[in-house]
């Protein structure tokens, strides 16, 4: 049951991702990635994270990629429609992308360090309050430090945009 | 149950996938696209770790990782906007496209 639902989750995430790489319009390429994070998120779901999978929705459906879909509706895309995929022109990073999956793939399938089937004991109920807990006791200076960034980037991103004066 | 390798299987050709969107696309906008796919599939692998070893920490590393992303979107979406703008000012270019 589970792997059936791995499988198509799994399945849906992969074409939709590749869909971003390969579509020509950067509107297409947004709505797939878009379904793409949908994927990811049920299968947080599925490996009994809900708490991350609601976030993931939240923050990257609701509002990465509102904004995206905003900045390809403000600047004109009709120019980008028409360039090419060109994986002719980039052999040596065509070349060393084959080469990294080959490795990646090679070594998860040979190692025995992946080979855990089965969870290790769940404990009892209330994940997310143990989460939170820890988040606000352990991590509380990573935390902290996070919403700075945060503050800087929304700072940094009103600077960046707004209109030269004068 | 979903061996843990699947997992891993599944974070490598997400990012294998969105390394190839960063390096052979040349369209600014995609590229971003791919780099969101790249921390994602890192994402994938931080939690099915933190699963398979009764480990939560995984899921607070997620957090963290989605926390940066966000505000690098901000920045990368503000930083594109201003050479959209100052390109269409200054000269009549391709201004969605970066020149590799």
């Amino acid at each position: 049951m589970d792997q059936g639902f791995f499988l198509l989750f799994a399945a849906v995430s992969v074409i939709t991702a590749l869909t971003v790489v390969l579509a020509r319009n950067p509107v297409h390429s947004a709505l797939a990635l878009m379904a793409c994070f949908l994927q990811v998120s049920a299968i947080f779901v599925l490996l009994g994270a809900p708490l991350l999978a609601v976030i993931q929705i939240f923050v990257y459906v609701g509002a990465i990629m509102v904004l995206f879909l905003f900045v390809i509706m403000m600047i004109d895309v009709r120019e980008a429609v028409l360039q090419r995929f060109l994986p002719g022109g980039n052999l040596p990073a065509l070349v060393l992308l084959v080469l990294l999956g080959v490795e990646m793939l090679a070594l998860v399938l040979w190692s025995d360090r992946f080979s855990a089937t089965e969870p290790v004991a769940v404990r009892g109920g209330d994940e997310v309050r143990a989460l939170s807990t820890a988040l606000f006791a352990d991590y509380l200076l990573p935390f902290e430090i996070a919403s700075v960034i945060l503050l800087a980037a929304l700072v940094g991103a009103i600077v960046l945009a707004r209109k030269e004066p004068g | 149950m979903v061996p843990l390798s699947w997992y891993i299987l599944l974070g490598v050709v997400l990012f294998v996938i969105g390394a190839a969107g960063v390096l052979l696309r040349r369209n600014i906008l995609v590229v971003l696209m791919s780099l969101e796919l790249l921390l994602n599939s890192v994402n994938i692998n931080f939690i099915a770790f933190g699963r398979y070893y009764a480990d939560f920490r995984g899921q607070i590393f997620a957090i963290f990782v989605i926390a940066t992303t966000a505000a690098e979107v901000a920045v990368a979406l503000g930083i594109l906007v201003a050479l959209v703008r100052n390109k269409a000012t200054l000269k009549v270019d391709d201004v969605t496209v970066m020149k590799g």
